[in-house]
């Protein structure tokens, strides 16, 4: 399942694929990093290769060891078993201070003694660059990020977007080989958050500079990263473009932690070779999937089915497989999307989502409607794991 | 909806303020009066300024008090910053509440006791008392100020801006006095502050470990007084609570600024 995918799917900058290009070189490899805290392993012999020109996201829950990966890479936390190596180098042994990587805090950590251009030059000074260098770099980055009139402000008169830019700023200044960002979107409000993921990614495309970019929020990950790297308890569950991850998981925990999904415990009872099919208690009309790789047969798998892919009929279909009936037990109306929570005779509920692309509909779904769900072959995806 | 003080609390402010201000009120107003007599007012004069600028005695223990506070300020500030630093960056290490409550006892502990064990210590060591016995005896009695309030300080400051400061290229010594020293800044010179005014003032300690020709200012008004009181004890001791109110006053103005951002 970690081959090529056979289906094509998702958005993709089809152009930039270095991590398939088995003779392309990568700028930081995480060699068998692993790291405990007391008696906790926070990483876990993680091994991960990051392209020059890549934004990569690390995506997981809070203590799932993604920011401990990160603070390694920045010199502030040293592996206990392992290398990372930048550029071929190996990074052991050298301070935060001597690394040519810069972070962005969650918290910002701007200096509140001083103003924006000084905060933004504090690297460049210790690069010991001559005045009016610096003084043009300064200029350069507050065009940047838009704050060209706030050059003397001090911290404490910025609204939150804009110490967000500023701690951007500072970062990027020194011309670092590897930009962190560290849940850097996570105090910012709905709207601006969204805004702001779509400059940090057009700000990445401009620099041509390699983002590493770690967050809870699946939603961050997925619009700005061209691979994303899913953790779990320390390890990597997957790696892979934002569409493999969402539309080829690789384990009910991925299929789970990105998006919502709905799983149907199944045993394996036939396989032609591409399509596979399934019993479950819960479908009586039996499940399909297509799916390349072989299941050993009468063995238990999950079938992966994603609420979008679920479609709502008010008048029964032609019975066949992959047909489920119930009721509707709650609705959810979120003006573009309506989520349906299916109640199915066994009890469990299902969701199914429809886009609301009409404003007026003839017949609406309603409370405690009984309803029919079906889904295609091909939206299904089979988990052994 | 009642607002602003009730009787009762006006009553409760004045008989407070009273009970803590009036016999230093007694004391300043005093030190202005003609008479030789302290309790016999004889109208208003600063005679007892003068003579006291004369007398070379106070003014060579005034010097003596003035010299020893500064420095032991200046010596229990920095080893108190470096103690809190210690005590709120190393996180949890062996013996790390020991070592606090440690820092923390000579609060707590009579003075007459810790003047008492440095007076055998240096005894027993052998060295002759004079000023470097005061100012080493002060600096053992402030230290812990100066502790609590840098750590008070450093609790609240966030770890981050020195990392990020270390991340864009200082090492540790540069990060710290580049950002972490200037933000904690009023906390240090307001733990100097209180050092200087608690060594200032110190007459237990000092008497223990003082010797001859490192006469403090308060020993020498304690002799004074013993004497007899003579009005020039009430124009310096004036003097002196204004120096100490000042540095108060200072101190917490310094850590004030600091705690509401001025906006």
């Amino acid at each position: 399942m970690n081959g090529k995918p056979r289906l094509n799917i998702g958005a993709v900058r089809s152009s930039f694929a270095p991590w398939a290009d088995p003779s392309a070189k990568p700028l930081v490899r995480f060699d068998q990093v692993t790291k405990r805290f007391g008696s906790e392993t926070a990483v876990d012999a993680v091994s991960l290769d990051i392209y020059e020109g890549e934004f990569f996201a690390l995506l997981g829950p809070s203590g799932c060891g993604k920011s401990t990966l990160m603070r390694m890479l920045a010199g502030f936390e040293t592996p206990d078993l392992g290398r990372i190596t930048l550029g071929g180098e190996d990074l052991a042994g050298r301070p935060p201070h001597l690394r040519p990587v810069n972070m962005m805090f969650q918290s910002y950590a701007l200096f509140p003694h001083l103003t924006v251009a000084q905060n933004i030059a504090f690297g460049l000074r210790q690069q010991k660059k001559p005045k009016d260098e610096i003084a043009a770099r300064v200029d350069e980055m507050l065009a940047l990020v838009r704050l060209e009139g706030l050059a003397h402000r001090k911290p404490d008169q910025l609204s939150g977007g804009q110490k967000q830019r500023v701690a951007l700023a500072r970062a990027i200044a020194p011309k670092p080989r590897m930009l962190l960002l560290d849940e850097p979107l996570g105090a910012l409000d709905r709207k601006l958050r969204e805004e702001t993921q779509f400059e940090l990614m057009a700000l990445q495309q401009r620099l041509g500079m390699t983002f590493l970019i770690v967050t809870h929020d699946q939603e961050e990950a997925m619009i700005t990263a061209d691979r994303i790297a899913v953790m779990r308890a320390g390890q990597l569950a997957q790696i892979g473009r934002p569409a493999e991850v969402y539309e080829a998981p690789n384990s009910r925990y991925v299929a789970d932690f990105i998006g919502d999904v709905n799983l149907f415990e199944a045993k394996v009872t036939e396989d032609d070779g591409d399509i596979i099919r399934l019993v479950s208690p819960e479908a009586p009309d039996g499940l399909e999937a297509i799916e390349d790789d072989e299941i050993a047969l009468g063995s238990t798998a999950w079938l992966a089915v994603r609420p979008e892919k679920m479609r709502v009929h008010l008048d029964p279909p032609p019975s066949g497989p992959n047909r489920l009936e119930g009721t509707v037990a709650d609705i959810g109306y979120l003006g573009d999307w309506t989520t349906y929570l299916v109640e199915l005779p066994g009890g469990r509920t299902i969701r199914a989502a429809r886009a609301n692309a009409a404003r007026v509909v003839d017949r609406p779904v309603d409370w405690d409607d009984k309803v029919w769900l079906t889904f295609a072959p091909d939206s299904a995806v089979v988990l052994t794991r | 909806m009642r607002r602003g003080p009730s009787a009762f609390n006006i009553a409760a402010i004045v008989l407070g303020m009273g009970f803590l201000y009036l016999p230093i009120v007694l004391l300043v107003i005093y030190s202005f009066n003609e008479s030789r007599l302290v309790t016999v007012w004889g109208g208003f004069s600063t005679r007892w300024y003068t003579s006291l600028f004369q007398n070379e005695q106070l003014l060579a223990a005034a010097w003596v008090t003035l010299r020893v506070a500064f420095v032991s300020a200046t010596l229990a500030t920095i080893l108190g910053t470096l103690a809190a630093l210690g005590l709120v960056r190393a996180g949890r290490f062996r013996g790390r509440t020991l070592f606090s409550s440690m820092t923390y006892a000579p609060l707590v502990m009579p003075e007459v006791i810790l003047g008492l064990s440095l007076l055998l210590l240096f005894v027993s060591v052998g060295v002759a008392r004079g000023f470097w016995t005061v100012m080493i005896a002060h600096t053992t009695l402030t230290l812990c100020y100066a502790t609590v309030v840098v750590q008070a300080r450093l609790v609240s400051f966030d770890e981050a801006l020195e990392e990020a400061a270390r991340d864009l290229g200082a090492p540790p010594w540069k990060a710290f006095t580049l950002v972490t020293l200037p933000n904690i800044a009023p906390a240090v010179a307001a733990a100097w502050m209180l050092a200087f005014t608690l060594s200032l003032d110190d007459l237990v300690i000092a008497s223990f470990t003082s010797g001859p020709g490192a006469t403090t200012l308060p020993i020498r008004i304690y002799s004074a007084v013993r004497l007899g009181v003579s009005p020039e004890i009430n124009a310096i001791s004036t003097l002196l609570i204004g120096l100490v109110a000042t540095g108060v006053i200072a101190a917490y103005l310094l850590n004030m600024r600091r705690r509401t951002p001025g906006r």
